[in-house]
């Protein structure tokens, strides 16, 4: 029986010592052939006393790491413990995810006689893990509709590739925090994520700002400045309202994509810059090339990768989630207790149709935070745009614009007779129109209309189709 | 009577999990029930390591018994549903393993 001698007075029972201890730990000779296990590990593996000494690990553990990437073999004075997660395949034949970390075990002299593993099972971890990548949150966007999860599911292989990505999508339903969240999950995660609006300068200051310029290729141009471009160097460059880019500059746009290249203002030679380009807008930019206002080769360029981001009325169940999380953070950042919705209230926010997306459902909870003095939140601590039009209030012209289909046709609907008559009147006879084409069958409705069959079910009962 | 039996190979030893062994030994007309017949050997190199190949190769070669180590429930339970027996659990050289069952005396668990 081996002891360990002077820790104690008394000589401690090794064996004892290592059925104590609550992860796996194996004791290997130098030909990785075992010596003794603890309890733990027998209980992952279902081997017994009996039949594991002197067997060779592999035919024990039966881990992947053991055939593939043995970390005992690896291990040696100079490169100190090796960790490395697998799975074993125990002896009631069940997989199971394990982390096994090695480390030379060393006599007296130095020399290395054998080899210490501990062994976890991480079986907790990868379902909190699975849990995690399957419910609401990627960094930190929120949502569990279908729609959102759909976008959950794609962004981590998204943010792994390299590939341009284009990012559409209503006002406030998220673009920028999606950009970011790329950039973060992505391999370019260190390097920097610049931003800029493509609507926001005048030309001339853009293009200055995005490609930069040589001392003196324009009045006041005293010195060398970089671009974006250039500060974006192995990270990412996100361009933001790319639709009001201007026709010159989308011309140098595509040059960049095309040789990964920049031209300075004022520059014959040109820089390279490994960035990657993400994309925004919430303009159809289909629409803008009929109409000549982009270029169609830079929207395929662009277009590797296309992400559309549903607008909040579309995502079912949410709303309801983003109050909670708004109601929770908001009163954390404004130094407020936490509140509460009161149920009228909460009827209230739940039947509007946010047409500034979850930028105007922060915005609402922020002016109830701040307002409310009591506990619950009331319909008077709403905005008075909330209360005063009811709950399924018609929405307005301005409305009209982020709803899908006048996305999609933009601005020049919005002269036609009908779109003055209000969203809610065109949608109602949109319905019946797709309902009359369709044969009365729902689903064909909904699939003409480019909605979820529950969709067009909710806004059938909201304007008493039914 | 004879039997077609595979085992999945780690080096010359029976491969300690079913599913990343990348080599198989395929015997015809090994004797049963402790005739001490050890029968035709084929070598089988597989192009990558995988349980779901390694199930269709044994119903396509019409194997009739699997010795094997580690195995995963749903892999075992498809071949015995497939009427294959499995000896699994096996640890040792696949030389001792085809004795041991040409013996009739290999069962599931054996360290040999």
């Amino acid at each position: 029986m081996p002891h360990i001698d002077n820790l104690f007075q008394l000589p401690v029972n090794f064996f004892e010592l290592l059925d104590e201890i609550a992860i796996g730990v194996v004791v290997l000779d130098l030909d990785r052939r075992i010596v003794v296990m603890n309890k733990t590990l027998k209980a992952l593996t279902g081997f017994s006393q009996k039949e594991y000494c002197g067997a060779a690990c592999a035919h024990i553990l039966r881990s992947n790491v053991c055939i593939q990437n043995c970390p005992a073999l690896k291990t040696n004075e100079k490169t100190g413990p090796k960790c490395v997660e697998g799975n074993i395949i125990n002896w009631d034949r069940q997989l199971i995810p394990i982390r096994i970390t090695s480390a030379p075990l060393k006599d007296i002299n130095g020399e290395i006689v054998g080899f210490l593993e501990t062994v976890e099972d991480i079986s907790l971890l990868r379902k909190l893990d699975e849990a995690t990548s399957h419910a609401y949150k990627f960094d930190r966007i929120i949502g569990r509709s279908p729609e959102m999860e759909k976008i959950f599911q794609i962004l981590p292989s998204l943010a792994q590739s390299d590939s341009s990505i284009l990012i559409t999508g209503e006002t406030g339903t998220g673009k920028d925090m999606v950009a970011e969240a790329i950039h973060h999950s992505s391999d370019r995660a260190k390097g920097p994520f610049v931003k800029i609006n493509c609507g926001a300068l005048p030309e001339t200051l853009l293009e200055s700002e995005l490609f930069g310029h040589r001392k003196g290729a324009f009045t006041g141009a005293l010195e060398n400045k970089p671009g974006r471009f250039q500060l974006a160097h192995n990270g990412t460059l996100y361009l933001t309202e790319i639709g009001d880019l201007p026709l010159s500059l989308q011309v140098k746009l595509l040059t960049f994509l095309d040789d990964k290249e920049i031209f300075p203002l004022g520059s014959i030679k040109g820089v390279s810059a490994d960035v990657r380009i993400i994309a925004a807008t919430h303009r159809n930019l289909e629409q803008r090339v009929k109409r000549n206002q982009f270029r169609k080769d830079l929207l395929f360029r662009l277009n590797v990768i296309r992400l559309q981001l549903p607008p909040l009325r579309d995502r079912q169940g949410d709303i309801k989630l983003l109050l909670d999380h708004f109601l929770d953070t908001l009163s954390t950042q404004l130094d407020k207790k936490k509140k509460v919705l009161s149920p009228m209230a909460l009827t209230i926010l739940m039947s509007y149709r946010y047409p500034g997306n979850v930028r105007e459902l922060r915005n609402i909870v922020e002016y109830a935070v701040n307002i409310c003095e009591h506990r619950t939140i009331e319909p008077k601590h709403l905005p008075s745009y909330l209360t005063d039009a009811g709950p399924a209030e018609p929405i307005a012209d301005e409305t009209v614009r982020a709803t899908p289909l006048a996305f999609q046709a933009e601005d020049d609907d919005l002269a036609r007779p009908e779109a003055r008559r209000g969203w809610p009147e065109i949608e109602r006879q949109m319905i019946m129109e797709a309902l009359i084409k369709a044969g009365g069958r729902k689903n064909k409705a909904a699939a003409s209309l480019g909605w979820a069959r529950s969709t067009l079910w909710r806004k059938m009962k909201q304007y008493g189709i039914c | 009577m004879s039997a077609k039996i595979l085992i999945p190979l780690y080096e010359s030893d029976v491969a300690p999990r079913f599913d990343l062994a990348t080599e198989v030994l395929i015997v015809s007309g090994v004797g049963k029930s402790g005739s001490g017949e050890k029968g035709d050997k084929r070598m089988v190199v597989l192009p990558s390591a995988s349980a779901d190949q390694l199930c269709h190769l044994i119903i396509t070669e019409g194997v009739q018994t699997v010795i094997c180590g580690g195995i995963e429930e749903d892999y075992y339970q498809y071949l015995v549903w497939k009427r294959i027996e499995v000896i699994d659990s096996v640890i040792g050289s696949s030389e001792a393993a085809l004795t041991r069952f040409a013996e009739g005396t290999l069962a599931s668990g054996e360290i040999l």
